[in-house]
């Protein structure tokens, strides 16, 4: 059910709301905490509230979607209140807002924010400077950001780093849960030895190949190298360098990682990138400080930045690395500058010789970054297709329903 | 280095976010072309993988009598999985799960079988890189246990390297009695250490049963409360809306009590009743399970305090039902029950005098499983009795299934000139919203077996322990006879009713 609620107030959509819940039984009880996600008015909001409405089946959740409109129009509050079947689990408010009132969210949110339940603010495209001194960022307990999103992602990464404050999260670590959980699971496995210098390459623009290598800049305590390939292209591979052999993960295609580890045979695994209903359901689930991305943020200056290299090393050329830098990566660390040198070269003569095979690639790395670029667009666009598979499991949970209450 | 001594650099407790992923590993399924085998297990797996839990290079290896090739099981597996799995469909997550699967065909007394199985298990170690860490699934009845894990020795599968691992999982019913849950102890941890035995009580898998602990341990609230001087009595109830459907091969001659309130029935008791863990360790947890089990015994005497019926046919919701008896596959004349009762008390100084009521059975008005709490009346009520006549006793019920989720039940002003107190619930809907995303029970079970973390599965003296509060009870019915009727679709016999009404009390209707 949608109900309209043109030139309005707060209080009147608060009143609706309870007049909603008399007629309509339980609708807002349960909630567990109020998600306020703050856009500008457009296409971008429907793929915040889909992504919103997916992730309240897991945390059932009030969704205030703070949509600023024009600055020039007449102030104006319009709201609209989603509950049933158009909103998931959650129930979800549109307030738009026109003229002077787009930059007084934070006063349109707090009366309709739920008594006692923790508050999450998103900023699903641009967020402010300081997410934590923002009007609406300062009300909320967790206030996720996404570097991805924002027009200079590694500008952006930048900034999160000097504005961080505990609460703060961004997807673009999220997207990497996987990756650190497959990570982790190798080093949990014979032969137990430390990892004496690690590489990790991906997209010139991809924040998370950042946030990765800080992350094991942090932990490992080594030097990382962090080499760039086409912007676009989003995580690439991670080389784990140890005494008897390299771990690696890579993922050339965007989609099918391969973990390959000495004595053991290479094996596949299912790594496509996570969409933003499956991080925000993870964003949800813990609303601690997260100590690890802050860890990770202060690390980021002691990754080592490469020489961006034109094509992604192909897998042979990563194997000859592996190959060649364990005698002299660990033995001494100068020869590390070296080895890498060696990787690129031999990254290039794989590639010129595997020109015509790798060209599809690359010219499907070009495609990838252009939806990357509109990312607004892209995320809309799937999440329309989304929307058109979405009445199947509605449907279900329907027929779920209804067998518990009979 | 060692294990031991080996600390994950990458690991930190503060990093919340990290799931635990099972290390390489592989899953053997005997029985694999059973109901639960389509509908939970491989599910299951499927759910799992999309979830990015299990390994990378995890193998899947069906055994049973048909004549299959690996792509025959690996279509049967898509489809078990496209019509029950709980997570969406994904090709590419799909694409690398079958790329482990293997399919041997054989019987369980054939060794040719087994050593093609052997070989199998080699080969995905080789190509796939499962580290020889395997787990057995014996989804099949415990008659062949003895055969299959002497088959397992035999042909080498159950000898593990250094680092490596290799478990059992079985499934209920441990045995029959005291005595035969002894002989299948002691055929299984032949050839499986007890330390690699997962025996899988779904129940146990839950969420709301995990949050029996939560609800308990977590709050202030509730656990005051929680003892003999607050607490009048409570009903743990499982009820079944169906009949025995195909299951009268497995059914007949076990009976409601031995299938459920031996292994579920008790678990939540336990859980109900025991006393806070010093941890959440696995040691720890199941050290007060013992503790709480050892100390509870049945009620007697059993003509009055228990009761077992058999369902007659008739009209049940909308459909006209056969009688048990007349059910298919039925010996005639059978005196296996389709509804127990039993009273037990915790000899405990926090439980002392309160009664633990458990039921379960088939044909009941409608399926429900929950725990109701029952708490005393307040001790002195300043108002006039007419005022408190619709007053009942306050309660707490932890709805297990369907419908997840805790009710209230308490007092309130009826809004009006008069002082008039009527009983009013109020609601935790744990289930209704969460259901679509919370994983399966056997999700999080597969996962803690291939993880090693045997938490919620019971030890070989929690099984032994349960027979022994049950056995006395089952030898006073199979001296009695036959079991009363019910009609199908009631809450029971006559009998149950009267067993509550001898104190003054009654069921609760779920």
């Amino acid at each position: 059910m949608i109900i309209d609620l043109p030139a309005t107030t707060t209080s009147q959509v608060n009143k609706k709301l309870v007049e909603l819940r008399d007629q309509g039984g339980a609708v807002a009880l349960g909630r567990v905490l109020t998600l306020v996600i703050v856009t500008d008015d457009g296409e971008q909001t429907e793929a915040a509230v889909d992504a919103a409405n997916e992730a309240s089946r897991e945390h059932p959740c009030r969704v205030i979607v703070v949509a600023r409109g024009p600055r020039k129009a007449a102030a104006r509050l319009d709201a609209q209140i989603r509950v049933g079947g158009d909103a998931g689990a959650s129930e979800v408010i549109v307030l738009r807002l026109y003229g002077p009132l787009a930059d007084e969210g934070a006063s349109c949110v707090v009366p309709l924010l739920l008594p006692d339940a923790p508050v999450v603010a998103w900023w699903p495209g641009n967020a402010p400077a300081v997410p934590s001194e923002d009007p609406i960022g300062r009300l909320a307990t967790r206030r996720i950001t996404d570097a991805a999103a924002e027009k200079n992602p590694i500008k952006a990464l930048e900034t999160r780093r000097d504005s961080y404050a505990e609460g703060d999260t961004d997807l673009a670590w999220t997207r990497l849960t996987t990756w650190r959980a497959l990570l982790a699971s190798a080093l949990d496995l014979p032969p137990f030895e430390k990892v004496t210098s690690a590489t990790v390459t991906g997209g010139a623009d991809s924040p998370s190949t950042d946030l990765l290598a800080g992350w094991l800049a942090a932990y490992l305590d080594i030097p990382v190298s962090r080499r760039k390939t086409p912007a676009g292209e989003g995580m690439h591979s991670v080389v784990l360098e140890r005494k008897s052999g390299a771990v690696e993960l890579s993922r050339p295609d965007g989609s099918v990682g391969t973990l390959t580890q000495p004595g053991q045979p290479p094996r596949r695994v299912a790594l496509q990138r996570r969409e933003n209903r499956d991080c925000l359901i993870e964003e949800l689930r813990r609303l601690d400080p997260d100590e690890v991305y802050d860890a990770t943020l202060r690390a980021l200056p002691k990754v080592k930045q490469a020489r961006t290299i034109s094509r992604p090393a192909d897998r042979g050329a990563a194997k000859a690395a592996a190959k060649t830098t364990p005698k002299a990566g660990a033995a001494k660390p100068k020869a590390a500058g070296k080895s890498r040198r060696a990787v690129a070269a031999a990254a290039s003569t794989a590639t010129s010789a595997k020109a015509t095979a790798s060209a599809p690639a690359a010219s499907a790395g070009k495609a990838e970054r252009k939806s990357a670029k509109s990312g607004a667009k892209s995320t809309s666009e799937k999440s329309a297709g989304r929307g058109k598979a979405a009445p199947k499991p509605a449907k279900r949970s329907g027929k779920k329903a209804s067998g518990a209450q009979r | 280095m060692t294990q031991a001594a080996w600390r994950n650099p990458l690991r930190d407790e503060r990093d919340k976010r990290l799931p635990r992923i099972a290390g390489p590993c592989g899953l053997v399924i005997f029985g694999v072309t059973g109901d639960l085998s389509r509908k939970k297990l491989m599910p299951a797996v499927y759910d799992l993988a999309n979830r990015g839990l299990l390994p990378p290079g995890f193998g899947l290896v069906g055994f049973a009598r048909r004549d299959w090739a690996d792509q025959d099981f690996g279509q049967v597996v898509y489809e078990a999985v496209r019509q029950h799995a709980r997570t969406p469909f994904r090709q590419a997550v799909w694409d690398r799960l079958a790329e482990g699967f293997r399919f041997v065909p054989g019987t369980f007394d054939d060794p040719a079988a087994f050593d093609t199985l052997a070989a199998t298990v080699k080969e995905l170690d080789e190509e796939r890189g499962t580290g020889g860490n395997h787990a057995f699934y014996l989804s099949i009845p415990p008659s062949f246990f003895p055969v299959v894990s002497e088959q397992l020795a035999r042909s080498g599968l159950t000898d593990q390297g250094p680092d490596q691992w290799r478990r059992v999982v079985i499934e209920k019913p441990f045995g029959h009695d005291l005595a035969s849950a002894r002989d299948l102890n002691r055929v299984v941890n032949e050839v499986f250490p007890e330390e690699s035995v997962f025996r899988i009580d779904h129940y146990l898998g839950k969420e709301t049963v995990q949050n029996i602990l939560a609800l308990r341990f977590a709050n202030q609230l509730f656990e005051p409360l929680w003892n003999a001087h607050y607490v009048d009595h409570v009903q743990i109830t499982m009820a079944e809306d169906i009949g025995i459907g195909g299951r009268a091969g497995y059914y007949d001659g076990i009976g409601a009590a031995r299938d459920v309130i031996q292994n579920h029935l008790l678990q939540l008791l336990a859980l109900m009743a025991m006393e806070e863990p010093g941890s959440f360790h696995p040691r720890a947890l199941r050290a007060e399970k013992i503790k709480v089990l050892s100390a509870t015994k049945p009620v007697g005497p059993f003509d009055q305090t228990t009761a077992y019926g058999q369902y007659t046919g008739g009209w049940q919701g909308g459909q006209k039902v056969l009688g048990y008896l007349e059910e298919e596959g039925i010996a005639p004349g059978s005196t296996t029950e389709t509804f127990a009762a039993i009273t037990c008390e915790v000899n405990t100084r926090r439980w002392a005098g309160v009664p633990f009521y458990l039921r379960t059975g088939k044909r009941l008005g409608r399926r429900v499983t929950e725990i109701a709490v029952v708490f005393k009346r307040a001790p002195h009520l300043p108002f006039d009795a007419t005022m408190t006549e619709e007053l009942g006793q306050n309660a707490l019920v932890i709805r297990v299934q369907p419908d997840e989720g805790v009710t209230m039940r308490f007092g309130s002003k009826v809004p009006g000139a008069a002082m008039e107190v009527r009983d009013v619930t109020m609601d935790f809907g744990y289930g209704h919203a969460f259901t679509e995303s919370s994983p399966e029970a056997y999700e999080r079970l597969l996962l803690d077996v291939l993880l090693g973390e045997p938490s919620l599965f019971p030890v070989n003296e929690e099984v032994e322990l349960s027979w022994q509060i049950l056995d006395p009870v089952l030898r006073f019915w199979a001296e009695q006879g036959t079991p009363e009727p019910y009609r199908a679709g009631t809450w029971g016999p006559e009998s149950a009713d009267a067993m509550m009404a001898r104190t003054g009390r009654h069921w609760r209707r779920p």
